[in-house]
């Protein structure tokens, strides 16, 4: 028995008294189910995996595991696609799924205060009945968490116009690392001090857990039109965007699909879009009926004067969906057309758009390897879709080569690594390439006041840990961390 | 002692003088100021104000270094006036790249020639932007300002100043997309980007904002951009009473109208509420927008409101004189009744947002006032800061009141500014 189980098992044993055997699990087959998030391609076993059914009960699970110095990871519907969930061997994944209490609907106070597990969608379905919703709308809102959201500051396809989570999240009730619940922000806006809130959103786990989330909800809007334009290649489409942009326009949203990735929703969900598009162009926008009459106008005007083929307009809300369904299924529907793929995450500056499409194709055509792109045109959010068949021999690498090397472009082009589906533990290497070691450090700084034993989720975001309480260059001895092996000397 | 440690920082800076009366923080004296050039001589200076232990407060045109506490102690002021560039703006991109001495008014000109801007008013509000044979004329700032001369980049941003389109675009936290800033020991640090959208890293531009110089000094800041509407209205509304007044704001909340901004206007308690929205958008709709705004209104408030194509003259502007006293106080919105009704002093702010400016008495009166703002406010789950006064008034009375989390935030302050040498005392909690 090694030292580490005998310590999970004692932590078990407190956990089973405290929150009942049902919270508790510690069967090899059932801790299987959370070996993964939605970057399956790493799986660990956790250790031990608790349900709490409150901000109490996750506080003493926190303050229990920081006491026995064992790492914890917050996992709540385990949709992350970054790996942010992804388990220790060694520690205990809490799990937020029985925290999924809508606590309020308070549209006269322009918000909702909901646990960490409540589904996306299901806030918005509960304040519909009114007339209000919750804008963050990641692909996966039908199934991720609130909580998640939080973690990950998700986007989504309406954030061009509405923003991230960090913008609709007004407070956080959270367990911090060492097991205290406080809030951050609250029910108002400016609470006095540093804007705890603002850096614990899209913070991937790593500086606490939070335990009751109050969203913001914005007032349904009075029109919706949607229109898909076709075209003969992405570089029209590219055009239309930056017409539509430089008329002044924010739409809702403008999504991209190039002909692979049309051809795998087609194959997926028989989307019905016109025949021998090169690139698909979504544009919803909405607001007021005598604004959004006048800009939709325009957006039409654009797409036909940068060179699409065939526009068709929603007429309601079914054809509307109808639209959606082929951009929204697209990652599952590449499966269709290729038994394995790479969905990657990169942002680039929405100017250089058909030139780093460019490049994407060439790296393409350089390597046989195929590349499906989906993206937020509007934001410059790409998704590149990187296809290969795990059984045939060297496949799998060069997709990840072609994988990294379209991150290299977006840094290159003065992008991002992740516009959306954040570091975890798939793009801390990458990290570096786009922050210098004093900007990484500075951050884990952020890291040491939260966190200062490094329980927290370790080994995501950053590459390499950083030791807190110490003043570089004036080390006595060796830290904690560095002799259990899980830090270098920073 | 004086030479070398003016040798010391001349070696850092060619611009480094012994300071006089004008650069006094707060009624607080300082000893030298040095005025650097670059991200790179700010750094210089800051790594010599660390070998030296001077205690260092950064500003700009010193619009808002009356905001929070007098430091303790004052050694070093960094001025990055001489920091006003506009380093990179790709229109098409919506994103502009600036240095934090820029004032935001000559941010905001260069923008509107772009028919672009940030939306964020809290310098004033921009209006116009004709466009003539290509060349945009006009773009006129009005209002807003406290001192006259208008605040920089970076002292929006370590003050997190607002104005009324914060309801709808939000205010410095939401704009901000990446942030360069030196650290006590002369560390360049970034963090977010030059693309809107990002999730590398943490977002530490969100700890800057409203820090008032405590964790670094801002040299560089970038900001996602929105187009300059092609037309805006006014819509006002004199309210009888808080209640009324009240039942406007709600209606428009509850509306599809899509206001950017929702403000009010209120002198002392008991006096008329004037509720004011702004609409933007294109030209062919705004007209039909705003009289339905202005129906709303006028139903909701029981009296006659009035379209404008110019914003009401307090739109945007202090209800108080540069030096104070005045208070920023938050409630949600159902508490707004109650706010408008009974708090002290001279209210104007976004209603929308929930966030109000108090203009209070220079006098004897002060204290009870922040007490009663104080109490109304936690009420109804907000708060209330004494934000500036004259810098006598604020001793002996709790400027901040209660702060949550403020242990880690200590802790933050301990991991960045380890010996409390930035601006010490300005903030929350002696930080």
């Amino acid at each position: 028995m090694t030292h580490e189980s005998a310590e999970l098992r004692l932590l078990a044993a407190e956990f089973t008294a405290r929150l009942g055997p049902a919270a508790v699990i510690t069967d090899r087959q059932r801790l299987r189910t959370y070996e993964c998030d939605g970057l399956a391609q790493h799986r660990v076993v956790p250790g031990l995996v608790v349900l709490p059914e409150s901000a109490e009960q996750t506080a003493a699970v926190v303050r229990a595991c920081a006491a026995a110095g064992v790492p914890f990871v917050a996992r709540g519907s385990g949709t992350g696609l970054s790996g942010g969930a992804l388990p220790h061997a060694d520690g205990v994944l809490i799990v937020t799924s029985r925290m999924r209490r809508i606590l309020e609907i308070d549209p006269a106070n322009e918000r909702a205060i909901v646990e960490p597990g409540v589904i996306n969608l299901d806030v918005t379905k509960a304040a519909s009945p009114q007339g209000w919703y919750f804008a963050p709308d990641p692909s996966s809102q039908q199934i991720c968490s609130v909580g998640g959201n939080v973690a990950e500051n998700s986007g989504g396809a309406h954030c061009l116009k509405y923003g991230f989570t960090t913008h609709h999240v007004l407070g956080v009730e959270v367990v911090t690392p060492n097991g205290e619940l406080v809030w951050l922000g609250g029910t108002t806006r400016d609470v006095p001090g540093y804007d705890l809130l603002g850096a614990f959103v899209g913070s991937e786990g790593t500086l606490g857990i939070a335990t009751k989330i109050v969203v913001r909800l914005l007032r349904e809007s009075e029109s919706v039109r949607c229109l898909l334009a076709a075209f003969p290649r992405v570089d029209e489409a590219g055009v239309a965007v930056s017409k539509i942009i430089a008329d002044g326009v924010t739409p809702a949203a403008i999504e991209m699909m190039d002909a692979l990735a049309i051809e795998a929703a087609e194959a997926a969900v028989a989307c019905g879009y016109p025949e021998g598009a090169g690139a698909v162009l979504i544009v919803e926008l909405d607001g007021p009926v005598a604004e959004v009459e006048h800009t939709f106008a325009a957006v039409h005007r654009h797409c036909t004067d940068a060179g699409a083929f065939e526009i068709r307009v929603a007429r309601d809300a079914a054809e509307r969906a109808l639209f959606w369904k082929g951009r929204k299924s697209t990652f599952a529907a590449v499966g269709r057309i290729s038994p394995d793929y790479i969905v990657q995450d990169g942002v680039i500056p929405r100017t250089v758009l058909p030139e780093v499409l460019r490049c994407i194709a060439d790296l393409s055509a350089g390597t046989g390897v195929r590349v499906a792109n989906v993206f937020h045109a509007g934001d410059g959010n790409l998704h590149p879709l990187v296809l290969f068949d795990e059984t045939k021999p060297g496949e799998a690498q060069a997709a990840e080569e072609i994988s990294g090397a379209i991150l290299d472009l977006c840094i290159a082009y003065g992008g991002s690594i992740t516009g959306e589906h954040g570091v975890g533990m798939d793009k801390a290497q990458y990290l570096p390439r786009m922050f210098t070691d004093d900007d990484l450090d500075t951050m884990q700084r952020l890291r040491c006041a939260f966190d200062p034993v490094g329980v927290c989720n370790p080994g995501k975001v950053f590459p390499t840990p950083r030791l807190c309480g110490e003043v570089p260059g004036k080390h006595k001895g060796a830290h904690p961390l560095q002799v259990a092996g899980l830090a270098e000397q920073f | 002692m004086v030479t070398s440690t003016l040798g010391g920082l001349r070696a850092a800076c060619g611009d480094v003088a012994e300071a006089t009366v004008d650069d006094t923080v707060d009624g607080v004296p300082a000893r030298w100021v040095a005025w650097p050039g670059s991200t790179e001589e700010v750094s210089a200076v800051l790594r010599a104000a660390a070998r030296l232990g001077l205690r260092v407060v950064a500003r700009g045109t010193g619009t808002r270094l009356n905001w929070g506490l007098p430091p303790t102690d004052v050694d070093l002021i960094v001025n990055i006036s001489r920091m006003d560039a506009v380093l990179a703006h790709v229109a098409g991109d919506l994103v502009v790249t600036v240095q934090a001495g820029l004032r935001m008014i000559d941010l905001q000109n260069a923008l509107a020639l772009h028919r672009q801007r940030l939306a964020l008013d809290s310098a004033g509000t921009l209006i116009g932007g004709t466009v003539v044979g290509g060349t945009v004329v006009g773009g006129t700032v009005v209002g807003g300002t406290v001192g006259g001369v208008g605040g920089t980049v970076g002292g929006t941003i370590a003050t997190a100043a607002s104005g009324p389109l914060r309801y709808r675009y939000g205010s410095v936290r939401d704009l901000l997309i990446g942030i360069t800033v030196v650290l006590a020991d002369g560390t360049v640090t970034r963090s977010g980007g030059t693309v809107v959208k990002n999730v590398a890293g943490y977002d530490l531009g969100k700890l800057y904002t409203g820090s008032l110089g405590t964790l670094g000094v801002i040299t560089e800041a970038v900001f996602r951009l929105h187009p300059l509407p092609e037309a805006s209205r006014w819509i006002t509304v004199p309210a009888p009473d808080a209640e009324r007044a009240a039942a406007a704001i709600a209606a428009v909340r509850a509306s599809q109208h899509e206001p950017v901004a929702l403000d009010v206007d209120r002198g002392a308690p008991g006096d008329r509420v004037t509720v004011g929205v702004a609409v933007e958008g294109v030209t062919g709709g705004i007209g039909a927008r705003a009289e339905a705004v202005a129906d709303l209104l006028g139903a909701a408030a029981g009296a006659l409101a009035t379209v404008t194509e110019q914003p009401p003259g307090w739109w945007g502007r202090p209800p108080h004189p540069p030096q104070g006293p005045a208070a920023t106080v938050s409630c949600e919105p159902t508490g707004l009744a109650e706010l408008l009704a009974t708090a002290p002093g001279v209210l104007r702010g976004s209603a929308g947002a929930g966030v109000l400016t108090a203009g209070l008495d220079d006098g004897d009166r002060l204290g009870a006032q922040l007490a009663q703002l104080r109490r109304i406010a936690t009420r109804n789950g907000g708060s209330a800061v004494l934000r500036c006064a004259p810098s006598h008034r604020k001793a002996g009375l709790d400027v901040w009141g209660p702060v949550p989390a403020l242990a880690l935030m200590r802790r933050l302050k301990d991991q960045f500014d380890p010996e409390h040498r930035l601006a010490p005392g300005r903030f929350v909690g002696g930080i």
